[in-house]
């Protein structure tokens, strides 16, 4: 039930976004987040944006495969 | 432009689950004893449940589910109160799906609808609240069950309801918090738990902190986890490393969405508009402090306190055990309902009911 679904916010009207997901525009809450902004991609969980995603974070996991490929071959 | 891809990792399935399943092995082939993991989350549960992961995994590494669904935790008083107040006739019910087909003592909501009660399954509260608007001789009682992650999305309803003066709207809560029923696992004698796959959604707002006893007092390792099959496999990777090296630390998978401090404005709106509260499990019994209710602050909100109903005595179904499932104590074959008496179709317990329920992954995917 703590689903989340990564949108995009491509509009904002007060403490309202609109989200895009696969094409689909829903009107969303923005009243967890400060500093939201079109073209900001948040989690979306029961209409609220839940927490900021960040690209660059994303990448984080994909280093840890780095990580584990290293280790790996220590063993 | 970077800010317009989706910011999902883009993953290379094969060959990076192939070197994590290899990382896995070859870890718990080091160990050699047994190692058991528990998924805290049922939307992990099912992740993990449709991927196939438990098969994949070696022998000697087990996953079990914790009692990380809602819905299955949520005990028959709360459902039979939301049933008596369904029936009452300026009532109008709004609810998440999950909730409909569970069955209370005698009833369950879905029952109730189709006898004449105005039931509706609502997407988020802030739906429950424009249902209210539009219905001014109503009163529209929302069901606030889940977790961290949803209570600060009832919280901002009711602030918004507030503002509004939206004197029919109202919520009645059965909100539950993660991190209590967890430490009740760690100190129960019973139940031998090597690490934690702890739950990403529910971290976005609580951030790392709360964990911190378990891994630091409890010495179990934490690992926050995304819902991606290959965020599961690397989260499984991580708390094994943590096994075999002796550590036990709060670590962080799921960096995408979650910041050590979680969701701050959350966090102040949950205590805002809750209390924390004493409150009962489903098949655990009441945990200190580990519900929410509805704060003195913002009482005229509380259907519990607002709405006087008769509500029958509670009794658990007979023969279900939903309760040692949640707990993880055993797996859902081992109850003699389980695909007989008890099925997604025709469920006799909530954790064959939701979609997050073990009971439920398990008939639908086998014992992946």
């Amino acid at each position: 039930m703590c689903l989340g679904i990564p949108v995009k916010i491509v509009e904002k009207r007060g403490s309202v976004g609109i989200a895009e997901y696969k094409g689909v525009r829903r009107e969303i809450g923005l009243d967890l987040l400060d500093q939201v902004q079109p073209g900001d991609w948040v989690l979306l969980h029961a209409g609220f944006a839940i927490q900021k995603i960040d690209q660059e974070e994303a990448q984080k996991t994909l280093k840890l495969f780095e990580e584990l490929e290293s280790i790996g071959e220590e063993q | 432009m970077e800010k317009s891809s989706n910011p999902q990792p883009k993953f290379d399935q094969a060959s990076q689950s192939q070197a994590l399943l290899n990382g896995i092995e070859r870890i718990a082939g080091q160990y050699g004893q047994e190692m058991v993991l528990m998924e805290v989350c049922g939307t992990h549960t099912v992740s993990i449940f449709k991927a196939g992961i438990r098969s994949l995994l070696p022998k000697n590494v087990k996953l079990i589910s914790g009692p990380g669904c809602p819905v299955c935790v949520t005990p028959n008083e709360y459902l039979d109160r939301a049933i008596a107040v369904s029936r009452l006739e300026d009532v109008i019910i709004t609810t998440f799906g999950d909730m409909m087909r569970v069955p209370g003592t005698s009833s369950s909501l879905e029952r109730e609808k189709t006898r004449g009660a105005d039931v509706r399954v609502v997407y988020s509260s802030r739906d429950a609240f424009k249902i209210a608007s539009r219905n001014p001789d109503k009163r529209v009682v929302f069901l606030g069950v889940g977790f961290e992650t949803t209570a600060p999305t009832v919280a901002s309803a009711l602030k918004e309801a507030r503002q509004e003066n939206l004197a029919n709207f109202s919520v009645l809560s059965a909100h539950k918090l993660v991190p209590p029923a967890l430490e009740l696992l760690a100190r129960s004698p019973d139940l031998n738990v090597d690490g934690f796959i702890c739950p990403g959604h529910v971290s976005t707002i609580i951030g790392l902190e709360p964990y911190q006893v378990l891994a630091q007092e409890h010495k179990i390792p934490c690992v926050i986890a995304g819902f991606e099959p290959m965020d599961v496999l690397q989260a499984i990777w991580l708390l094994l490393k943590q096994i075999k090296q002796g550590t036990h630390l709060v670590q962080n998978q799921y960096v995408r969405a979650v910041r050590p401090e979680g969701n701050p404005k959350a966090q102040t709106l949950i205590h805002e508009v809750f209390d924390v509260i004493d409150t009962r499990w489903r098949g655990i019994g009441v945990i200190p402090q580990s519900g929410l209710g509805i704060g003195k602050q913002y009482q005229e909100f509380d259907a519990e306190r607002l709405i006087r109903v008769e509500v029958e005595a509670s009794r658990e179904p007979e023969g279900c055990l939903c309760g040692e499932v949640i707990l993880g104590r055993i797996q859902p074959p081992a109850c003699a309902l389980f695909g007989g008496q008890c099925t997604p179709e025709s469920p006799v317990g909530p954790c064959m009911v939701s979609s997050e329920g073990t009971c439920s992954a398990y008939f639908k995917y086998g014992q992946n």
